[in-house]
């Protein structure tokens, strides 16, 4: 099909929902919403041309439910789907079953979703592709009945090791093993929990690295050639949910920036990747290497950062190249220029171990004005659903520099105001303000040692001394 | 007709060299009031006012109905038994892949209050659930319940979960003695506060 689409279904809600409606509507592509019980009245339900009801408030039977949203789409007789992330975005299951409707699907192929799906496989994929992985190899719990075995595969992957689930994604199914004699009934428990979860008992055992950073790069394919829109950090995470993103990455030097974006290429290639999508690597602080982390096969959470320094809309060139059409854009064409930060302000109170806080808004304001950008769904009177992930708002600010990018973004927070629910807004204005990442360049772990300062009264009273300095 | 943030930029813009401190801005399908800060800047307060449109008979199934997508849709219900965890592809977004720290351990039980427990007319103590959300009896699908109906519990065994924005909030017994009534099915919604199970306390 090279002819451009009427009408789009998104099968999503949220922020994405009203953020992939903005560009269709941009596009002069009709929308309409594919909206469970819990959504009907939602702001992406509001700024959509149509809304259809996909199912029950629960995701299961709704947005995770390939059979409604299939169904959803033929009668909405939408031309394609765009599936925003999470939920069904990288479910095989989902293209086939629109294809087989004649409907196109807002993503990579089927074939792409099922090797980028499966942890083992993608890293098979990268291998083949040349791409460094961190040792590691599949392991059973019948591989380590015998002793020996499970002292010759520590010996081979080396300590300490995260066991992984290869079905798995969210943290889920993870554990650290530091002593060789744990490591049979980590495996056990690892794979229980991997059948569980996932329906799917495979797990592999991968060198842990420490400290280490989470750098990303953004690519774009048409299934003949591929294309990287820069990178992006990643670092700021809690249990492997992010909470700060940046782009670019601070202090990738010495050519490690562009080997970067050329692995990333050269995986996307060797997939014949087609649509939008991020290869994630982790970062070696103490060695400078990047190893291959795994493919996200969607428009991610954190695009706006590389929007704001690249200038192009990653929704709009999804559609593009799922209407057919080869990539409009060459390498040369994209220019990167300087710094964006976003910050992702969830309904979850960190004062009591980031309980969730679902509820209503009673009311909503953001920051407005040059390099500042919100993507929200909340307004006054809007539910927060507890069916639903704690996302209520990107703020995203742009600069000329990153010191730039941070004045503004911490300016722009300070006029933040969310009522109604508990949020993480104070937590977050913290951890920008803070020296270290003001330095640029913080590991995985700096959201967890912020936390444990923060708790500790001697380190709060040294801190407020060092700023006191300042 | 849709504001970009380029048009409210530009709006700013202009503002930013006027005498008024506040934009309020109605139209049929949106308000949105821009104020001048205390500490310099502007905020935004948008209001989508448009009131959602169902898909009418021309595309949809049902004339005059919010469009349900056929039997399909409505034949999809939950899983049978489904509990937390099968729940997998439900990622949002952009959980990280495997960078950090803190990677014992499942990540998904979030610290919260324990169900508060009320003395309700028999005697019997209440389990409450400490937020809204999903009721679940078991850990996972398939497995045993932690509790049923006759089971001696501690003030601190786990008797359910209770799934709020996709993570897993174990709740307690809170009270000793014995589960004499299960109030809630597998897979419920609940409301916060809503009564959960009720336990006979020890003697």
């Amino acid at each position: 099909m090279t002819h451009g689409f009427g009408r789009v279904l998104v099968a999503n809600r949220g922020e994405i929902a009203a953020r992939v409606i903005r560009t269709c509507a941009r596009l002069g592509i009709e929308t309409v919403l594919a909206a469970s019980d819990a959504d009907l009245d939602s702001v992406p339900a509001r700024l959509a041309d149509k809304v259809i009801r996909l199912g029950p408030g629960p995701a299961s039977a709704s947005y995770l439910s390939v059979e409604a949203v299939t169904s959803a789409a033929v009668a909405a007789r939408a031309d394609a789907v765009h599936p925003g992330y999470g939920f069904l975005s990288e479910n095989a299951r989902l293209p086939r079953a629109l294809a087989a409707a004649g409907i196109t699907f807002i993503g990579p192929a089927p074939r792409t979703l099922e090797l980028t799906g499966d942890k083992l496989a993608a890293r098979e994929q990268a291998v083949a592709a040349g791409i460094p992985v961190l040792p590691g190899e599949q392991v059973t719990p019948e591989d380590l009945a015998g002793a020996a075995t499970g002292a010759e595969l520590t010996r081979r992957v080396g300590l300490p090791a995260l066991v992984k689930a290869a079905g798995g994604g969210g943290g889920r199914g993870l554990r650290v093993v530091r002593d060789p004699a744990l490591l049979s009934a980590a495996v056990a428990m690892a794979s229980a929990e991997a059948q569980a979860a996932f329906g799917d008992p495979r797990v592999y055992l991968e060198r842990y690295v420490a400290p280490a950073r989470h750098v990303e790069v953004q690519i774009l394919g048409d299934g003949e050639r591929v294309i990287h829109l820069g990178d992006r950090d990643c670092s700021v995470q809690r249990r492997y949910q992010k909470l700060i993103e940046e782009a670019p990455a601070p202090g990738l030097g010495g050519g490690l920036r562009e080997r970067l974006h050329q692995a990333a290429v050269t995986l996307g290639a060797h997939l014949r990747y087609q649509g939008a999508g991020t290869v994630e690597f982790l970062l070696d602080v103490a060695r400078g290497e990047f190893y291959f982390l795994e493919v996200n096969a969607r428009v991610q959470v954190e695009h706006p950062v590389t929007e704001a320094v690249t200038g192009h809309d990653i929704v709009a060139e999804q559609i593009w190249i799922a209407e057919g059409r080869p990539l409009r854009l060459a390498q040369a064409d994209v220019r990167l220029s300087g710094h964006a930060i976003e910050c992702r302000l969830n309904a979850e109170d960190p004062e009591r171990g980031f309980s969730p806080s679902p509820g209503t808004i009673t009311s909503a304001a953001f920051p407005a004005g040059p390099g500042i950008r919100v993507d929200t769904h909340v307004q006054a009177g809007a539910p927060v659903p507890p069916h639903y992930d704690s996302l209520l708002a990107k703020v995203i600010a742009q600069g000329a520099s990153r010191d730039q990018a941070t004045d503004r973004l911490l300016a722009a927070l300070a006029r933040c105001q969310i009522s109604g629910v508990q949020t993480n807004l104070a937590l977050q204005r913290a951890l920008i303000a803070a020296p270290e990442f003001r330095r640029g360049g913080v590991d995985t772990s700096y959201l967890e040692r912020h936390l444990a300062d923060s708790a500790d009264p001697t380190a709060t009273a040294e801190t407020r001394a060092g700023v006191a300095r300042d | 007709m849709e504001l970009t943030n380029e048009d409210v930029a530009d709006i700013l813009e202009l503002l930013d060299s006027l005498p008024y401190d506040e934009l309020d801005l109605r139209t049929s399908r949106f308000r949105l009031t821009l104020r001048r800060a205390a500490g310099g800047g502007w905020t935004q307060s948008r209001q989508e006012t448009a009131e959602p449109r169902a898909l009418d008979s021309a595309a949809g199934h049902d004339r005059g109905e919010p469009a349900a997508p056929g039997s399909t849709a409505s034949g999809s219900t939950a899983p049978e038994g489904a509990a937390p965890g099968i729940v997998a592809g439900d990622d949002p977004g952009d959980r990280a892949g495997a960078a950090g720290p803190g990677a014992d351990g499942t990540v998904t039980d979030a610290t919260v209050t324990d169900a508060t427990v009320t003395d309700s007319g028999a005697g019997l103590a209440e389990v409450a659930a400490p937020l809204p959300g999903t009721f679940y009896r078991a850990p996972r699908p398939g497995a045993a319940p932690f509790v049923e109906v006759g089971s001696q519990v501690s003030a601190g065994t786990v008797v359910a979960i209770v799934e709020t924005m996709k993570l897993m909030n174990s709740v307690h017994a809170g009270t000793a003695g014995r589960v004499a009534q299960i109030l809630i099915g597998n897979g419920e919604p609940v409301t916060q506060g809503a009564a959960l199970m009720r336990i006979e306390p020890a003697q």
